[in-house]
């Protein structure tokens, strides 16, 4: 158990060091850089000034040179200075990592939480009315573009009924009450974006796990539906629903990102995209790392999970 | 008997009980009980034949789709402009209906090469197994796994000239469709390739298969001839279903401002400034991303139906 958890995040290191490469290199290709920024903001720069500037950042040396530089200041904690918000860039990132946990969390809860019973529901009656009605629900949310939805939240709840703030943050020292009103609409449009999806697993798996013998056998011996749908259904229908829903935790990130931006929420993934736009390279770099960081731990996480699900997997 | 692919075994049984039919017959008999699936075809041929005729729609309103009029801004609807106009004074419908011609093109093409990467990657993997299968499906899960929506967006802000491509090319206009298409694709070839490994896995040990092989048959030839075609059907499905989800994707690029550039029109780039006018023109922000949705739900219903018709033992 623990050599497979250290080979697993030995592999992860592994992805993360390519990942690192590959980005670096595809943020170098990003029109614009470091210098160019400069010249366009200080109109007595002269073309020779920019090429000294160039030499002594090291901007005219090769792409791998570059990145082993780099790879060997942010291996020493080192992660450079964000030009948008002019502070280190892990000052920036950790608050924002913070709240993408927080909207990404409480909306993969919510919609776990309402996605388990209507999916269990819908398969223990197939072709039913109910099941139906699940089924078209999980089509429209798999089908709905996440920032429309968002823009039709925003007219109806913040525009038509002034219920509910149409984004941004809550104000520093606020009470509970006015943290929760900003955080109902981007977690509605998460949830919604996720609920779907999981909709259509834990429904597939439920009913696949209904087709095993040994629930034809615990019927035969008598035992209740509630004791053969708790006991033996749902246990053994959570374990690819738990594999699927590890693999799509890029996907909610994905999500995230844009409900994020859409609220103007200031989370890691609205962190990233303003980066990319603004030229901010050292935190587009940080921030998407961290974002594959996560990813691959949260697989780590699921991994680790089906040992407790089903204990006849074993690692070696 | 055994080496018949599943969906002709099933096809048989159904031929004992009436009058002779061909196979098409049967498979479009089976899709024709799928009664969303049958009402999603109609709504997308529909849909296409629509933006087809953008341009007639164009001559019979006696209107240019891209003159900017800024003496009718946002104008309700008329007999001169069905749906009104947009913020630039352009006619609404037309637009909808020439970004609906960009929105279903780059979606069924990019959906095409995703799936003829899908495929081959599937192919290679199934039918030589061992490390390459290994490394492969290793890079599949990787591809999965990953938050993907900021590394398109990265993607998408790369300057092509940096990468060497003529500079006059890189600029015009058509180039954000050619490289929305190729990035999309890059992303999107996951699913099929996982089908089609899975399908080639349990084909290569086929008698037909190891026949060929025996009659000095060359991989490719056993790869091409005798695996593909059997691996046909999920190949059809998941190509099917993708298209929904690459049509999302793009949408959610052009809104960003990374997908499809103005002045061309998709149905995502509408909605970028959709966002401010709420107040003023609601049918803007409505309009397109409604026009989204049904085209991505009918895509999904008209995948599952198509599931349903070639591949019957599949759990429903």
């Amino acid at each position: 158990m623990l050599t497979y958890v250290a080979q697993r995040l030995i592999e992860s290191a592994l992805v993360l060091l390519i990942m690192s490469f590959v980005v670096y290199g595809l943020i170098g290709l990003m029109p614009g850089d470091p210098i160019d920024i400069m010249v366009s903001s200080d109109p007595n720069m002269t073309p020779q000034d920019a090429a000294r500037l160039r030499a002594l950042y090291g901007l005219d040396r090769p792409i791998v040179e570059r990145y082993l530089n780099w790879l060997g200041a942010a291996l020493q904690g080192d992660f450079g200075f964000s030009r948008l918000h002019a502070r280190p860039v892990l000052e920036v990132l950790l608050p924002r990592l913070g709240n993408t946990v927080l909207l990404m969390g409480l909306s993969f809860l919510l919609a776990f939480a309402l996605a388990l019973p209507a999916g269990v529901y819908a398969a223990l009656r197939p072709r039913g009315a109910g099941d139906t009605a699940i089924n078209l629900f999980a089509f429209a949310g798999i089908s709905l573009p996440p920032f429309w939805l968002a823009i039709l939240l925003i007219i109806l709840f913040a525009v038509v009924l002034g219920w509910l703030p149409a984004g941004g943050m809550a104000p520093g020292g606020a009470g509970l009450g006015v943290q929760v009103q900003y955080l109902v609409l981007p977690i509605a449009t998460l949830t919604l974006a996720t609920i779907g999806g999981i909709l259509r697993f834990v429904r597939a798996a439920t009913m696949e796990a209904l087709r095993q013998d040994y629930v034809r056998t615990a019927r035969a011996k008598g035992l209740s539906e509630r004791q053969v749908v708790f006991g033996h259904v749902l246990r053994n229908a959570m374990i690819p629903v738990v594999t699927i829903l590890a693999l799509n935790f890029g996907a909610l990130f994905s999500g995230a990102l844009i409900t994020e931006t859409m609220f103007g929420y200031l989370g890691m993934g609205k962190a990233i995209y303003d980066a990319i736009l603004g030229n901010d390279f050292n935190l587009a770099l940080i921030g998407l790392l961290l974002a594959t960081l996560t990813t691959l731990l949260a697989n780590l996480a699921a991994d680790l999970c089906y040992t407790w699900l089903d204990p006849r997997i074993t690692y070696r | 008997m055994s080496e018949r692919p599943p969906y002709q075994l099933a096809a048989t049984a159904e031929l004992a009980e009436g009058p002779p039919r061909s196979l098409g017959a049967l498979l479009w008999r089976r899709f024709l009980e799928h009664r969303g699936a049958v009402a999603s075809l109609i709504v997308l041929v529909l849909l296409g034949l629509l933006a087809l005729a953008a341009p007639l729609a164009e001559m019979a309103l006696g209107l240019d789709a891209t003159r900017v009029d800024l003496f009718s801004l946002k104008l309700p609807p008329s007999a001169a402009h069905p749906l009104g106009t947009d913020e630039l004074g352009r006619d609404l419908l037309l637009r909808l209906l020439y970004g609906g011609q960009v929105s279903l093109s780059v979606g069924l093409a990019a959906a095409l090469c995703a799936a003829v990467i899908g495929t081959a990657i599937g192919l290679l993997a199934g039918y030589y197994g061992g490390w390459l299968d290994g490394l492969l499906m290793r890079l599949t899960d990787g591809v999965i796994a990953l938050p993907l929506l900021p590394l398109l967006i990265v993607l998408a802000a790369i300057d092509l000239t940096k990468l060497g491509l003529p500079e006059d090319w890189a600029t015009s206009e058509n180039v954000s469709l050619y490289r929305i298409v190729i990035l999309i694709s890059l992303v999107g070839w996951t699913t099929v390739a996982r089908l089609v490994r899975g399908a080639a896995l349990t084909l290569k040990a086929r008698e037909f298969v190891r026949a060929a092989e025996a009659l000095g048959a060359s991989h490719a030839r056993i790869m091409l001839v005798h695996i593909l075609p059997n691996a046909v059907s999920p190949i059809i499905v998941a190509t099917t279903l993708s298209v929904g989800n690459i049509i999302l994707l793009e949408s959610v690029l052009s809104f960003l401002g990374l997908g499809i550039q103005p002045p061309i029109p998709s149905w995502g780039n509408m909605l970028t400034g959709a966002q401010e006018l709420i107040w003023d023109a609601p049918a803007l922000a409505l309009y397109p991303g409604l026009l989204i949705f049904a085209t991505v739900i009918a895509f999904n219903f008209l995948g599952d139906g198509l599931q349903d018709a070639l591949d019957p033992r599949a759990v429903k």
